[in-house]
C-alpha cells in the first residue's frame, strides 16, 4: 500500500498569529514539505491545481519537476489535474516530460475543479464539466498510446497527424486516477478505463464514500479489468496529531474553526464524527485509518491532507515526523496482514507497468 | 395504499402558529385522502430543530445524519405541505435554507400545498409572490389554494374562512396525491449511465 500527502496549496492566515505567508514562502514551504515526505518514508506527494487566489497551486508540473530534482524515490502526483479546463494536449506533453525527468516517478489524478469562474477564464463552460472530463480524457488517453492521432471533438481544435512529444517514458503512460467527490459518472469513467478511483473522502461522510467506491468497484468488474475487490482505490484523509490527544485538539481547534472549507460551521467534534478528520494521538489515527477499509474494502493508496488552514511550516514538518515514523509503519503492517493475496498491494507504478508491457510484448 | 404526506414547518416559537396551521392542513389532507380509501402517514419536519444542521450543510456541502433523514422524508413523500412564517416580506431564511440544500429535481412533479402565517393579513400575498414562484422553480405542482393565516384568523369561528380554506386546500392536495402513481426517487448509484453512452457524443 502507498501512503502519502496531498496539498491544495492554499495561502491561509494562521489564525493563532494573524500572519499570512507570502506566496513565495508558501511555494518554498511546499517544496520543504515534499522533501520531508520522502525523508520520513512516505511514498507519494501530490499537489492540487488552482488558478485563483488564495492558492499557489498553478503550474503543477513546474513544482513537481523541481521537487523531483531534489528527491530520489517519492512518487509525484496531482490532486487534482484539471482535465476540464486544461488542454489535454498540454497535459500529455507536460506529464510525459515530467516522467522522463523523474525516471517514471509520476502518476496523476484527474479532477474537474469546482471554481466557477475558472471555466470561463479558460474558455469553457462549467455546465459542460462532465462532458469536458469525458472528452478531454479520451483524447489524452489516445495521445499517450497512439504515436499519430487524428482527432475531432466538441471542445478543442481538431488534430490531424498529431504526435504528442515526448512520447511516454518506455512507451508506458503514467498511471491515472480519477477523483470525484460526488459524481457517479466519474466513478464510471475510472472503471471503464481500468484506471484508479480516488475518493476525496475528507469532506463527506463515510456512507457517501462507500457508495462512490462501491459503484466504481462493481463497474471495474463489469468492464472486465478484474474482480471488484481488485479495483485500484485511493482515499483522502485528514489528521492532526500530538502525543497527547487533548493537546492535539487544543492546538488544532483554532485552525479548524477558521479553516477555509468548513470553518465557522460544525464543531470540531461534529466534523470528526461525520468525516474521516482525526485529531488526536498517533494511535487514534492508526485505528481510525484502519477502519476505512471496513467500508471501501482493501485499497491501494492513502493520502493525508496535512498542510492546510494556515498551519505553520514547522508544525507541518512535526506532523510529518509523526506520520512517517509512527503512523505509517504501523498502518503498512496492519493493512498488509489484512489484505487477501489476490488484491493488489499497491497501484501500478512505472516499473510495474513497464514490466507488464514488456511481458505482453514478449508473448506477441 | 399508504400515502405519505411530508410537512415542512419553519415556525420558531414553541408552540408556533405556523406549526398550528401546518397541523390543520395535514389533518384536512388526511381526511380528504381517506375518502379515496387511502391510508395516510404524516411526517413532520420541524426546521427549528435543524437550524444548525442547515447552516452546516450550506458551509460543508453535506447534510448531518438528522438533516439527511429529513431530506429523505421529503424526497420520498407523495405530497408536501410547506408552511413558513412571513419575515421581511417573504418566507423566512430558515425555510428557504431547507429548499436550498435539496438536490436539483428533488421536488419535481411533486404535489405541494403552501401555507404562511403572520401577525397581520397585510402579508397574505407572500404566498403568491414568494412561495408559489419558489415551488414553480423547483418544478413542483402547487395546488391552487394557498392558505394564509394571520393571528386574528385563529380567533374566527369554526365556519369562518380559515377553516374553509384549509379544507379546500387539503382536498386539492388529496386529489393530486390520490391520482399519482407512487414512484420513489431513483438512485444514480444503482443505475449508472453506461460509459459508452457518456462517450458516444464525443
Amino acid at each position: 500500500m502507498q501512503f502519502g500527502i496531498f496539498t491544495v496549496g492554499d495561502v491561509t492566515t494562521d489564525p493563532t498569529t494573524g500572519r499570512t505567508p507570502t506566496e513565495h514562502e508558501r511555494i518554498k514551504a511546499t517544496v520543504e514539505i515534499a522533501k520531508k515526505a520522502e525523508e520520513v518514508g512516505l511514498d507519494v506527494f501530490a499537489t492540487g491545481e488552482h488558478h485563483n487566489p488564495p492558492f499557489i497551486a498553478s503550474a503543477p508540473t513546474t513544482t513537481l519537476a523541481y521537487i523531483g530534482a531534489q528527491t530520489e524515490r517519492i512518487i509525484l502526483s496531482t490532486s487534482t489535474t484539471l482535465i476540464t479546463t486544461t488542454d489535454p494536449v498540454l497535459i500529455a506533453e507536460d506529464y510525459a516530460k515530467l516522467q522522463h525527468l523523474t525516471d517514471g516517478r509520476v502518476d496523476l489524478m484527474m479532477g474537474r475543479g469546482n471554481t466557477g469562474p475558472v471555466y470561463p477564464w479558460f474558455g469553457k463552460d462549467i455546465r459542460d464539466g462532465i462532458p469536458l472530463a469525458i472528452e478531454n480524457y479520451h483524447l489524452l488517453h489516445r495521445l499517450w498510446r497512439e504515436d499519430v492521432v487524428d482527432w475531432e471533438g466538441k471542445y478543442r481544435t481538431p488534430l490531424q497527424g498529431f504526435t504528442s512529444t515526448p512520447r511516454p517514458l518506455h512507451g508506458v503512460p503514467p498511471f491515472v486516477w480519477h477523483g470525484s467527490i460526488r459524481s457517479p459518472e466519474i466513478a464510471e469513467q475510472a472503471a471503464y478505463y481500468g484506471d484508479g478511483f480516488f475518493a476525496n473522502h475528507i469532506f463527506w461522510p463515510a456512507s457517501h464514500t462507500a457508495k462512490m467506491v462501491g459503484l466504481y468497484r462493481r463497474r471495474f468488474e463489469h468492464y472486465g479489468h478484474g474482480s471488484a475487490d481488485q479495483a485500484i482505490v485511493g482515499l483522502g484523509g485528514q489528521v492532526f496529531m500530538r502525543r497527547n490527544s487533548q493537546d492535539a485538539v487544543r492546538e488544532f481547534r483554532p485552525y479548524f474553526d477558521n479553516a477555509p472549507v468548513y470553518g465557522h460551521g460544525p464543531s470540531l467534534e461534529e466534523f470528526t464524527s461525520q468525516t474521516p478528520l482525526t485529531v488526536g494521538s498517533p494511535q487514534e489515527v492508526i485505528e481510525r485509518t484502519l477502519g476505512f477499509r471496513e467500508y471501501v474494502g482493501d485499497y491501494q493508496r492513502q493520502l493525508f491532507l496535512m498542510d492546510h488552514a494556515g498551519l505553520h511550516l514547522k508544525t507541518v514538518l512535526e506532523q510529518l515526523d509523526l506520520l512517517g515514523e509512527e503512523v505509517v509503519p504501523a498502518l503498512r503492517k496492519e493493512f498488509e496482514a489484512l489484505r487477501p493475496a489476490h488484491v493488489p498491494d499497491a497501484p501500478p507504478t512505472h516499473p510495474s507497468l513497464a514490466a507488464a508491457a514488456q511481458a505482453e510484448e514478449a508473448t506477441r | 395504499m399508504t400515502r405519505t404526506i411530508a410537512v415542512v414547518t419553519a415556525g420558531l416559537s414553541q408552540p408556533s402558529s405556523t406549526r398550528l396551521l401546518a397541523d390543520r392542513l395535514a389533518e384536512a389532507t388526511d381526511r380528504a385522502l381517506r375518502l379515496y380509501g387511502e391510508k395516510v402517514r404524516v411526517e413532520v419536519v420541524e426546521l427549528r430543530d435543524l437550524a444548525h444542521d442547515l447552516t452546516n450543510n450550506l458551509l460543508t456541502g453535506f447534510p448531518s445524519e438528522s438533516l439527511a433523514g429529513a431530506i429523505d422524508t421529503v424526497a420520498r413523500a407523495d405530497g408536501l405541505i410547506a408552511v413558513t412564517p412571513v419575515f421581511s416580506a417573504s418566507y423566512s431564511g430558515l425555510f428557504k435554507s431547507f429548499f436550498d440544500v435539496l438536490e436539483d429535481g428533488t421536488l419535481a412533479g411533486r404535489p405541494v400545498l403552501i401555507g404562511a402565517t403572520a401577525g397581520t393579513a397585510r402579508h397574505s400575498l407572500v404566498l403568491e409572490f414568494a412561495m408559489r414562484p419558489l415551488f414553480a422553480y423547483l418544478r413542483s405542482v402547487v395546488v391552487p389554494t394557498g392558505v394564509f393565516a394571520a393571528s386574528e384568523d385563529f380567533g374566527s369561528n369554526a365556519s369562518g374562512s380559515l377553516a374553509e380554506r384549509v379544507d379546500r386546500a387539503g382536498r386539492e392536495l388529496a386529489d393530486l396525491v390520490a391520482g399519482r402513481s407512487s414512484s420513489g426517487p431513483t438512485d444514480p448509484f444503482d443505475n449508472p449511465t453506461p460509459f459508452e453512452e457518456l462517450l458516444s457524443s464525443h
